[in-house]
């Protein structure tokens, strides 16, 4: 290890190896520190992702994928199922060993990585940012770099050190619970979503098949519900219901922020990318992709400010990103607000009239349109990023 | 927060308990504190007494019910 990087990584997931991979392969000295063991693990993740969207970044690896999804099912809180076809191909990872693969893609590009290393501090001079404090094999350690890039997930405090506004109201903060259970007697490439009062009031509930009857089903609420009823809660009533007899292989909890992306995500010296910016799709609660995207422009936009030698450069990242997701990502959540707090009559009369659709019209579009058709202003919303 | 007479000092401590064997270190709680008051490592979490107002943000966006508000534990001291 160095004395001094020119950029640090605080996170090893998605989006902090996408960073340290575009930042290192531009030549310039890079450190991702991890603060779990394993990079990848435990995975907090219902691990859905889109296929077009993983191969902008990585060459699709039969070894990270567990299932192919096809189609979307939608079940209304009074049974009514309505099935469409995906549009494109989705698939569901192995989160364990993608995680690897891109962490392993960084390091390939030059990328020096340290696990179980918890960062409990920056560095400030001037009120610049200029590397972190960390406790490694506990002992407690300073490292210097020109730029630290935040990618410290849902719980990132490096952003509020470094004077970014980070933490989310628990009325935002989408608490999540998923168990992988085996003997789930599923469409093996079906993406199965619950929605109302009974599976997770102001979310859902989903079903994400993983091959030989593996499953990830795993729930979110929002801080409000969980005032009176846990997702645990939620979600053993579920499994008694529904799956009692499936053997639970692996639970895990997790929390989603069902934001747009944070105001400012760039300060002196600091950039933030991921969950810890905020950067998850608000309508799906999606962040793998996302986290990616945000991760690669962060890394470029780095690399480029300590190439050309001007470190404010790196205030271009908040207006690339703005542009690539973030202003779509406003819509999302303006169409989130119009639609997760339906009643689950609601629910069930918008189910019910996309099962009398034929096939060729039950689309996500048309969902989305049914959803909002009582809101005008959100039809344009829904207008501008689904019927295109 | 202290309310205090002549004979008793009502101390109001952390109110807010962990139940470490049963937290999954999701982040979920730390990521909603407006205090910065929680601090996760990989298997170790902790609330910073200091900083902690006793809000219950992270006792109600706790997904498996490891955190919770025990109104138990204000204090009598005779002073």
């Amino acid at each position: 290890m160095k004395n001094e990087y020119d950029i640090i990584v605080v996170g090893a997931g998605p989006a902090g190896s996408i960073a340290s991979k575009f930042a290192s392969e531009k030549g310039i000295s890079v450190l991702m520190l991890e603060k779990d063991r394993d990079v990848g693990y435990p995975v907090r993740c219902g691990e859905a992702v889109s296929l077009a969207g993983v191969e902008e970044f990585v060459k699709p690896d039969p070894k990270w994928i567990a299932a192919e999804i096809t189609k979307f099912s939608f079940i209304s809180p009074d049974k009514t199922e309505v099935i469409i076809p995906f549009d494109g191909k989705g698939i569901i990872l192995e989160r364990k060993i993608f995680d690897y693969e891109l962490a392993n893609l960084a390091a390939q590009n030059g990328t020096e990585i340290l696990t179980r290393t918890y960062v409990n501090g920056l560095i400030l001079e001037n009120n610049k940012v200029c590397g972190v404090k960390y406790e490694f094999r506990g002992k407690q350690h300073q490292i210097k770099s020109k730029i630290v890039i935040g990618a410290d997930g849902v719980e990132s405090r490096v952003g509020r050190w470094g004077g970014l506004k980070t933490h989310s109201d628990f009325r935002d903060m989408e608490s999540g619970i998923q168990i992988t259970a085996a003997n789930i007697n599923v469409d093996p490439n079906t993406c199965y979503f619950y929605w109302g009062s009974e599976y997770a009031p102001q979310g859902y509930l989903w079903i994400f098949p993983k091959g030989n009857k593996l499953a990830n089903i795993g729930l979110a609420i929002t801080g409000d519900i969980g005032k009176k009823k846990s997702a645990i809660s939620f979600l053993n009533e579920f499994m008694n219901n529904y799956f009692p007899n499936s053997p639970i292989l692996s639970s895990v909890a997790g929390g989603i922020p069902f934001t747009p992306t944070l105001k400012k995500i760039v300060n002196p010296g600091i950039m933030l990318v991921g969950d810890a910016a905020r950067q998850i799709n608000p309508l799906s609660g999606g962040g793998i992709i996302s986290g990616m995207i945000g991760g690669s422009i962060a890394g470029k936009v780095a690399a480029d400010a300590i190439i050309s030698n001007d470190l404010n450069k790196i205030y271009d990242y908040e207006i690339l990103w703005r542009e690539r997701l973030g202003k779509r990502h406003e819509m999302f959540n303006r169409i989130k607000n119009g639609i997760y707090k339906f009643s689950d009559e609601k629910y069930n009369q918008i189910a019910h009239s996309l099962v009398d659709l034929p096939d060729e019209k039950r689309t996500l579009g048309n969902v989305a349109k049914k959803a909002v058709i009582n809101n005008p202003s959100l039809l344009i919303d829904v207008a501008k990023v689904f019927l295109k | 927060m202290i309310f205090c007479n002549n004979f008793i000092k009502e101390v109001i401590l952390l109110l807010i308990e962990i139940i470490p064997d049963k937290c999954d270190f999701c982040g979920c709680c730390v990521g909603v504190c407006p205090e910065d008051a929680i601090e996760l490592k990989e298997a170790e979490i902790k609330i910073i007494e200091k900083l902690c107002t006793n809000c219950s943000k992270c006792v109600w966006s706790c997904p498996i019910e490891v955190l919770k508000f025990n109104s138990n534990k204000i204090a009598l001291e005779k002073v």
